[in-house]
């Protein structure tokens, strides 16, 4: 038993919604990690694949119609699941920060940005609003943003992308959460503009010693900043472990595909992954991503037994029948090129 | 040696009111630019949002006015030439979107989006749109549905057959595969591919992606503030970059390098 609770864990997490028939569709089907203090996980997955759904499940703010039906999730070993509003909302903001990918929409447009961000800070800690305005300067200040307390009268749209997204990062900031939670929070950035901005994440995540969950579709982007990696594929969790051991090893045929369709110098055709992926309701009752697997050829195995999250040689955990015929074999060669690279 | 099909020169394009284009206090969007594109080559456009790179395509299209410079195409001097005036072009210039989704009217099955240009330039034929739609890897029973349920991948495939139905000599692919999925951006890529080495076609292939862009292209300009900074065949702009700004593009793009 370990001495302390983890920060975070999600256990057997499924999140489901009502099909047409009134059937169950499962969008999240049984998934489990953690997060520990101030580590910094990755999730890659791609759209659909349900990264932000688990973490709009761990805020609280599944959409309507969209339920959490099995499974736990603890805060310092505190279930969150079935908690009032009331307390939902002082997590939120205090205990856990949220950048969305579009600042925009997380700013109201129609409000100053200082007096925005001042909200966020008088409602967790009870000082007055004066009080909070000159934090909310130093915030901007400690995030880069230039002449913090003439840009705090202006307007959104008076900010650019970057300066905007800043601003987000400072009012996740605010309240010194343990955890931030950035939800592809450069995807909208110009590529310059999203190396600045990680910088700035990364500096505030330091100087509060906070966990961050980073949210990305983008490989690269993940294996520069995150230490640990959960790769999902259509509502599950197909891998998780080091972001070293899953890059240099991977131990699921996904995630190979995945580093092999980084576009590599040279290469006269581009590697891609036949197929698309399945719809939730398209799902067999075997390996989900079965159908466009190199390694699966058809084995029976796969399409009737849904592989298990599982410890591999190589160091990470996947779910997959035949990963220890990975191991070793194309896996050295594409780690090789992802090292070129 | 493949022959010019586009060529701009010195192209200078300036929004502002009348009298600022006239009194030079104009913003200039496009500043001395100067492109060739040949048949069977490919040109990468790269640059960050605002600087340029669709005003640039726009004025290529007469779909908004030049202030100097000439555009000529196939041989024809077509710079002041407004869109209605280059219909005896005949459609050999083409477009390709970001998201097709947004250009096409949802409510048409994938069969009329395709159609729809053989339709309005009287050559339609069922078998010309079976034969499209084949081209491009969409299976003929898909014809009847709606875009709404396709992929991202498939509706693009649907707009790059729309997009080739007049036989076009020249795409125009902006941002054609951003809104794609890792693993689906390279099989549309490879489709790319396999069609300008089958028709021969000219892409200038507008892209924010630097890997994509050394993938695809045989030469690539890179676009700030209006300007191209840097011209070149594709691997030397990249290996070695000369502009500062090309530098500071191919430094901040994040890289999986573990050690």
């Amino acid at each position: 038993m370990p001495l302390r609770d983890p920060l975070l864990e999600v256990e057997n997490l499924v999140i489901s919604t009502a099909g047409p028939n009134g059937e169950e569709v499962r969008l999240i089907d049984d998934i489990s990690f953690c997060v520990e203090d101030g580590e910094v996980v990755g999730i890659v997955g791609e759209s659909g694949s349900g990264k932000s759904l688990t973490v709009l499940a761990i805020m609280g703010l599944l959409p309507v119609g969209v339920t959490v039906t099995q499974g736990s999730i603890r805060w310092r070993g505190k279930e969150l699941l079935g908690l009032r509003d009331r307390e939902l909302r002082q997590m939120r903001g205090r205990d856990i920060g949220m950048i969305f990918q579009d600042p925009m929409t997380a700013l109201n447009p129609i409000r100053r940005v200082g007096v925005q961000l001042a909200e966020a800070v008088t409602l967790h800690q009870g000082i007055s609003r004066r009080k909070a305005l000159s934090q909310v300067h130093e915030l901007l200040h400690k995030v880069g943003v230039p002449e913090p307390e003439r840009r705090a009268k202006s307007y959104p749209h008076e900010w650019s992308g970057g300066m905007r997204q800043r601003a987000v990062i400072a009012m996740a900031m605010a309240n010194s959460p343990a955890l931030m939670i950035a939800d592809e929070p450069t995807t909208a950035l110009d590529v310059t503009v999203q190396a600045q901005v990680m910088k700035t994440l990364a500096q505030a995540r330091e100087e509060l010693s906070s966990a961050l969950i980073l949210i990305t579709h983008d490989l690269a982007l993940a294996a520069e900043n995150a230490s640990r990696m959960l790769i999902m594929y259509s509502g599950q969790l197909v891998e998780s472990g080091t972001t070293r051991d899953v890059f240099l090893r991977p131990s699921h045929p996904y995630t190979l595909g995945l580093l092999k369709s980084l576009i590599h110098e040279g290469d006269e055709r581009a590697y891609s992954i036949p197929g698309n992926p399945p719809s939730p309701r398209g799902r067999s009752i075997g390996c989900p991503f079965a159908p466009r697997c190199e390694l699966s050829r058809g084995r029976i195995e796969c399409t009737t037994k849904r592989p298990q999250l599982e410890l591999r040689a190589s160091g990470s955990s996947s779910a997959c029948h035949f990963a220890h015929e990975i191991d070793g074999d194309i896996a050295n060669k594409s780690a090789g090129k992802a090292q070129n690279e | 040696m493949s022959s010019a099909l586009i060529e701009v020169s010195n192209l200078e394009v300036t929004y502002g009111s009348s009298w600022a284009r006239r009194k030079g206090t104009g913003i200039r969007a496009v500043r001395d630019v100067s492109l060739t594109l040949h048949a069977g080559r490919t040109l990468g456009l790269v640059g960050e949002s605002g600087c340029g790179k669709s005003t640039l395509i726009r004025a290529i299209f007469g779909l908004t006015p030049v202030a100097s410079g000439v555009v000529r195409a196939f041989g024809e001097d077509v710079t002041h030439l407004s869109l209605r005036k280059r219909r005896h072009l005949g459609g050999r210039m083409q477009m390709v979107f970001q998201d097709p989704y947004s250009a096409i009217d949802p409510r048409m099955t994938v069969h009329e989006i395709v159609a729809e240009p053989l339709r309005i330039t009287g050559q339609y034929s069922r078998g010309r749109v079976d034969e499209l739609l084949d081209r491009v890897g969409v299976s003929a029973e898909l014809a009847k549905r709606r875009p709404g349920e396709f992929s991202g991948g498939q509706r693009q495939r649907v707009g790059i057959a729309r997009a080739l139905a007049l036989n076009p000599d020249v795409l125009v692919l902006d941002e054609p595969v951003s809104a794609l999925d890792v693993s689906i951006q390279a099989q549309i890529l490879n489709l790319l591919a396999d069609l300008q080495q089958e028709l021969n076609l000219a892409y200038l292939f507008v892209s924010h992606d630097l890997a994509v862009v050394r993938h695809i292209a045989d030469e690539v300009a890179v676009m700030n503030v209006g300007e191209f900074v840097e011209v070149g065949n594709v691997n030397e702009v990249f290996d070695n970059p000369k502009h500062k700004y090309t530098q500071t593009l191919l430094a901040s793009i994040p890289k999986v390098d573990i050690r």
